[in-house]
């Protein structure tokens, strides 16, 4: 039971090009920025956008395929979706909700009631069977929406924001349902989500696609180790240093030099270094250990409760973590000169 | 400075009478008249008067047949208006719309022309099925259809267009086909606007006089309605035209209630959201 998808369309002035493979029990979460093309994939795997090129095969059993002319209706493919929003029909109770597609699928009338009551109950709702969408709260809502994909017994699930439009008190509690009912879920799952601690803490493997198009994908770790764009690495909270190898050290594209501790074999390569790592200085160069040590201004500063992000800005941009009473005690202010400096075995090097 | 000091939200003078002019003059006044005039201890003897009685009959029949015609056929063209990849959409509206803005009279004429004995359609319905709809009852309910359909289609199809298609697409995805999502989602998300349609329909198809009178004539208990019959009556019977009048002003008067509430006050369908890419 797999599912292995190429995903090629164009949407306006999207165009999605992505291959993608994900086994069952694997829950893939596919992160990306607005407009990367995440729900546009969703609903080309559902069935409501028509692929111009490519697959969609489930268990071997082609959905979509623009060469083979094969193309099942949404209705008749055996997937789940949990909306952002839920979505769920205002007209009818939670029990009717997430009896929708029992009934729709041929299940009998008291039957799909009953299995929906059963479902509610898994999700913590039960007694609010005959409660109406608009009377449920947010956390309570996403839970009927589960149930209601669930319900069905899909064998591939997809997850579109599903935790987006909650407030950050009932997301962390939804997310720990969600984890618990996706781990007892044994079908394909796909998950999508623009922000970064969702994909880090329930992923197994993460794809990150830009501009509709795949730029890394592997599990969390390596994804947060071995950051490959830009995006990833401020996904992940990491400075990313491109370069070449040269000698023992690292050259960027600006002309610094950045020192390693292991060297790598010749090319280019990837270094990334976290802004905890990050040593910050006042007024003459400082003399230590730290085999790097760089000039920079500093172009921004963000505070975020007991640290602060400090961007500095000059032939090496980095990202620095400090406490609130280092900046205040150097005197950090936008504009400031600085030194930085940074530990040769704090920078981890890979090949691009 | 000695400025007349001007409070936020002080209506202007030169909009106050205008205003107050035109409700006093076109809707106080008439109303006031009409419920002044009612001859109200004779009423209930004059609405049961036999050919008062008929022309009430009669315009419900007809005006109820003219709504659910209107119903089961500006439902689905309504639904092609919205959703389907129309070409030449605006060409297609423009003509659904066309009968709120003719003179009723001239709809009669058109309707007479295509479906009259001598009509485009109106010979071969004669010569195939045997049918007349000129000056019958049928025909009043089509005259009825043709001037109050557009209501329905108007009100339907701003209800389909505000819809979130998300939510046909998640029923899709949960199984539902076509019919079954029409039938269980978007029908019942857009029953508000459906039922305001309905009852502008039936009151616009209840008050129909041009188009009835020259496409079906005015034949007591076969086609004279409640408008036509107010206008003979104010010749002979002047206090049963307003009698009659007075209960056409009942009707209208509640079903604006009704959809005034259900439209304007009530809550509305979910409306789209933009679809993030």
């Amino acid at each position: 039971m797999t599912l292995d998808t190429h995903v090629r369309l164009r949407l306006g002035a999207l165009e999605l090009d992505l291959e993608l493979t994900a086994p069952p029990g694997e829950l893939v979460v596919v992160v990306g920025p607005n407009g990367a093309g995440k729900t546009t994939l969703l609903r080309a795997l559902a069935g409501l956008q028509p692929l111009d090129a490519g697959h969609v095969t489930l268990d071997g059993v082609a959905l979509d395929d623009a060469d083979a002319g094969v193309l099942v209706p949404p209705e008749r493919r055996p997937v789940g979706i949990v909306y952002q929003d839920g979505l769920l029909f205002p007209h009818l109770s939670a029990l009717e909700n997430v009896a929708f597609g029992l009934r729709s699928r041929g299940v009998g009338r008291g039957e799909a009631r009953r299995q929906a009551a059963g479902w509610l109950r898994r999700v913590g709702l039960a007694g609010r069977e005959h409660t109406r969408p608009g009377e449920l709260s947010g956390g309570q809502a996403q839970r009927v929406a589960l149930a209601r994909a669930l319900a069905p017994q899909p064998r591939l699930l997809l997850l579109d924001e599903p935790l987006a439009a909650l407030d950050a008190t009932t997301r962390a509690e939804v997310r720990r349902d969600l984890r618990r009912h996706l781990d007892s879920y044994d079908g394909v799952r796909i998950l999508v989500t623009h922000d970064p601690l969702e994909a880090l803490a329930l992923a197994t493997t993460i794809v990150v696609i830009e501009d509709g198009r795949v730029v890394q994908s592997g599990p969390p770790d390596e994804v947060r180790g071995r950051p490959r764009s830009r995006y990833v690495a401020d996904l992940v909270g990491v400075n990313l240093l491109e370069g070449t190898v040269r000698g023992h050290d690292v050259v960027l594209r600006s002309g610094a030099r950045l020192t390693v501790a292991d060297v790598p074999s010749p090319g280019d390569v990837l270094a990334v270094l976290h802004p905890r790592a990050v040593a910050l200085h006042r007024g003459e160069r400082p003399a230590g250990s730290p085999r790097n040590v760089w000039e920079g201004t500093v172009g921004a500063l963000d505070f975020e409760g007991d640290r602060v992000r400090v961007r500095l800005d000059g032939p090496v941009p980095l990202v620095a973590e400090v406490t609130p009473a280092a900046v205040h005690d150097l005197g950090v202010e936008e504009g400031s000169t600085l030194w930085a400096s940074v530990k040769a075995t704090e920078i981890a090097v890979y090949p691009a | 400075m000695t400025a007349a000091r001007r409070r936020p939200g002080q209506v202007p003078f030169l909009l106050v009478v205008p205003a107050g002019l035109a409700l006093v003059a076109f809707f106080v006044l008439p109303t006031i008249g009409l419920v002044e005039r009612t001859p109200w201890t004779d009423l209930f003897g004059l609405l049961g008067e036999p050919s008062v009685r008929e022309a009430l009959r009669l315009s419900l029949v007809c005006s109820l047949s003219a709504t659910a015609l209107s119903v089961v056929l500006g439902v689905p063209l309504a639904w092609l208006l919205a959703r389907a990849p129309l070409p030449g959409r605006g060409v297609v509206r423009a003509l659904v719309l066309l009968p709120m803005v003719l003179p009723p009279v001239v709809g009669g004429v058109a309707l007479l022309l295509a479906f009259g004995r001598r009509g485009l359609a109106g010979q071969w319905l004669e010569q195939w099925f045997d049918l007349r709809l000129p000056f019958t009852t049928p025909g009043v309910v089509l005259a009825e259809t043709f001037v109050a359909m557009p209501f329905l289609v108007i009100t339907v199809e701003g209800a389909l267009r505000s819809l979130d298609p998300r939510y046909e697409d998640a029923a899709a995805t949960l199984g539902a086909g076509r019919l079954t999502v029409l039938r269980r989602v978007t029908l019942p998300m857009i029953r508000p606007s459906l039922v305001a349609g309905a009852l502008l329909t039936w009151a616009r198809a209840l008050g129909e006089f041009g188009a009835t009178i020259t496409f079906a004539g005015n034949f007591e208990g076969r086609t004279q309605t409640m408008p036509l019959a107010v206008f003979i009556a104010l010749e002979t019977n002047p206090a049963a035209a307003i009698a009659l009048s007075l209960v056409l002003l009942a009707i209208s008067v509640t079903v604006l209630a009704v959809v005034g509430s259900r439209v304007f006050g009530g809550r509305r369908a979910p409306a789209a959201q933009p679809v993030p890419l």
